[in-house]
């Protein structure tokens, strides 16, 4: 008795789904389209593209060959895009948005950093002006550290190069002369600066033209490698963002379902499914059975059109991989079924749960990664499903871990799916007036 | 076939059914009536098992039914008040889902089918959407539903509510077909005329209470030897249940 009509409730589920012509492109082809374009937003140089640049606007009113070489490197940086202009221009650009940063290299900014090197406190150090849009916090941070490192080069450079170098150490000897320093420590300085002009002197007759000789330069150099699944495996930002909507619209399809359950017990279908000798929990079964199916496929075909299309690969565990998705579409069914359990109507049930689910892909970290979060948002993340199954799908897609990375997340889900179905369990309203 | 003894439930404060008892014999149409919120609703939603009873028993065949999954639900067949049908599917595919909640499938389900479509005209329309059917052929499809795996006992909840008077009458020649082939039929309506045309007993319900269990001419006699004249269904329903207008 029991599976004749155990199947014939899913198979009715998935006729009348499929029949929905509207919800099969909102669970199909809507996360398609937009893991698409969130992948492309964030897919970096992982296909070998271009990295996305900074642009920054750089007025320089020095013009020194200190200044001159700052914006030169700034201009060779791979991370920043910069247009030079005029100090008015730049501030007026950070204003409307055009750019995020605009950095003004003030007059006499070289021979005032030059002067600050050998000399410290003693004089007064010159001021690099970064105006900032306020709206992009984190680039503004990526800029101030990628500038400083192009100052410092610039000014160590010309500060030991032969002439100005030269130059720079005569000023700093002079000034030594009238200084308040402890005796002891001037004669250790002078020392120091008198070995430099030495050095340039005898060692590089050439130096006018500012070379170091190799001597003096950045103490280290930096090798970067994203860290994937392999050493030659480039990151694909479409793994991600196929995940964190495949999600999403499988709790879109699940709650679809939940608000059918409404209209059917509006319409007095449950009625007449309550009067055949059916017991409540295949009743409820069967409905979470087909959402698991409805939902394991919508994850399916979002995943599938990634790896078709954008190459997304499961460079980790296939098995971990299954059990995370189809955890995942359990747990997105029984939330399916609670949304039928406390709904009282389908409007409200669907208005409340859809805002339900929206707050919880976006603490999940299916739309923006979790990290930018505020501390006690990401300690609270823990209670949200979806947090664990964008961290189990990233684990087996791009991250490339084993079967063991899977673990956690697929019984954290199936803890979700155990308290989703309980609570459905003991309040669905089976009797009414 | 189908006795009800002293059923009694409440909803809260509110006591819908209090020590109902009345009871259907093979081949026999009983009219159950009642004003609005009488309980009639309440008293076929726990014969068919979708409410439990605080007190009293439903008998089918002499057996009580009790639980979800009582094989005697298979001997119960609900037509409910709403076309309790999925519009996206074809009739055929409606009847297919009914049909195996009843444990129906293969040459059984296809032959109870194609009886059923036929029995209310609808056999040339098995592929279509139901969406595209009209009220009268919802409503006819909605009793197929019902009779799929033909049930001793048929509960009619207001089967008529919104057809025209060709699908109405098409449903009554439907219903003496189904008396004739020995079918106990439990009829809910307000329609007093469908009462007199088609019941063999009627049963009125008032304020969860039975208030008259007779046959019609019982109830004509009675009614007229109170008013001095001939009565009507309808006059002596009022005279049962009063004239103030409920919720």
């Amino acid at each position: 008795m029991g599976i004749t009509a155990f199947l014939a409730m899913v198979r009715k589920d998935l006729l009348l789904f499929l029949s929905d012509r509207r919800a099969v492109i909102v669970a199909f082809a809507v996360p398609v389209v937009i893991g698409s374009f969130i992948g492309s937003m964030t897919n970096g140089a992982g296909r070998g593209d271009e990295p996305l640049r900074i642009k920054v606007a750089l007025a320089d009113l020095d013009g020194s060959a200190i200044s001159q070489a700052i914006v030169t490197g700034a201009q060779a940086d791979k991370n920043l895009n910069v247009i030079v202009t005029s100090a008015d221009d730049g501030r007026d650009q950070v204003r409307k948005g055009t750019v995020t940063v605009a950095v003004i290299i003030p007059k006499n900014f070289g021979d005032g950093a030059g002067r600050a090197f050998f000399r410290g406190s003693s004089v007064e150090k010159p001021e690099l002006g970064v105006l900032s849009d306020p709206s992009r916090a984190v680039e503004v941070g990526m800029v101030r550290g990628i500038l400083m490192q192009h100052v410092m080069e610039s000014v160590s450079t010309a500060v030991f190069s032969g002439q100005s170098g030269s130059r720079f150490a005569a000023d700093a000897l002079t000034a030594l002369e009238s200084s308040q320093m402890p005796p002891d420590r001037k004669r250790l300085l002078k020392e120091m600066l008198t070995g430099v002009q030495r050095y340039y002197r005898e060692s590089t007759p050439s130096s006018t033209t500012g070379g170091t000789g190799g001597v003096f330069s950045m103490p280290y150099v930096v090798r970067e490698e994203e860290v994937t699944s392999g050493s030659r495996v480039p990151y694909n930002g479409y793994a991600h963002s196929f995940a964190g909507m495949g999600i999403q619209f499988l709790l879109f399809a699940a709650l679809n379902m939940g608000v059918e359950m409404l209209v059917e017990r509006q319409r007095g279908l449950w009625r007449r499914l309550r009067s055949a000798p059916v017991s409540r929990y295949m009743l409820l079964g069967a409905r979470a059975a087909s959402t698991t199916v409805i939902s394991l496929a919508t994850l399916l075909v979002s995943f599938g059109f990634a790896m078709i299309v954008f190459g997304v690969r499961i460079e980790g565990s296939v098995v971990g991989f299954a059990m995370v998705a189809v955890s995942c579409s359990m747990m997105a069914a029984t939330f399916g079924l609670l949304v039928a359990a406390l709904g009282r109507t389908p409007g409200t049930a669907r208005g409340v749960s859809t805002l339900a689910v929206l707050v919880m892909v976006m603490l999940g970290g299916a739309w923006i990664p979790s990290f930018l979060f505020p501390k006690w948002v990401q300690a609270i993340t823990v209670v949200v499903p979806v947090r664990w199954a964008v961290d189990g799908l990233d684990a087996t897609t791009w991250r490339g871990l084993g079967l063991s990375s899977a673990v956690v997340p697929t019984l954290a889900l199936l803890g979700f799916t155990a308290v989703f179905a309980l609570i459905t369990v003991t309040r669905f309203r089976w009797e009414e007036p | 076939m189908l006795e009800i003894r002293h059923l009694r439930k409440t909803f809260g404060p509110l006591v819908a059914v209090d020590d109902v008892s009345f009871s259907v014999e093979p081949g026999q149409l009983v009219g159950l009536l009642g004003p609005n919120g009488a309980g009639k609703t309440t008293t076929v939603s726990i014969i068919a098992g979708l409410v439990a009873a605080e007190r009293g028993d439903v008998l089918v065949g002499g057996k009580p039914m009790s639980g979800d999954t009582d094989p005697l639900k298979r001997k119960i067949g609900l037509v409910p008040q709403d076309l309790a049908l999925y519009d996206e599917l074809t009739a055929q595919d409606n009847l297919r889902f009914f049909g195996a909640l009843y444990n129906l499938s293969g040459a059984a389900l296809k032959s109870a089918m194609t009886s059923a479509l036929t029995l209310v005209g609808l056999a040339d329309r098995a592929r279509e959407r139901v969406k595209t059917f009209s009220g009268g052929m919802k409503r006819r499809l909605n009793l197929a539903a019902g009779l799929l795996h033909d049930p001793d006992v048929l509960l009619l909840d207001e089967p008529t509510v919104g057809v025209d008077p060709q699908s109405r009458n098409a449903i009554f020649d439907n219903l003496e077909e189904l008396k004739r082939r020995g079918k106990a039929l439990l009829y809910t309506t307000h329609y007093m005329e469908e009462a007199e045309r088609l019941a063999d007993r009627v049963v009125v319900i008032d304020r969860g209470k039975v208030v008259a269990n007779d046959t019609l001419a019982g109830l004509y006699a009675g009614a007229g030897e109170k008013a001095g004249g001939r009565a009507s269904l309808e006059s002596v329903f009022l005279t049962l249940t009063g004239r103030s207008l409920r919720d």
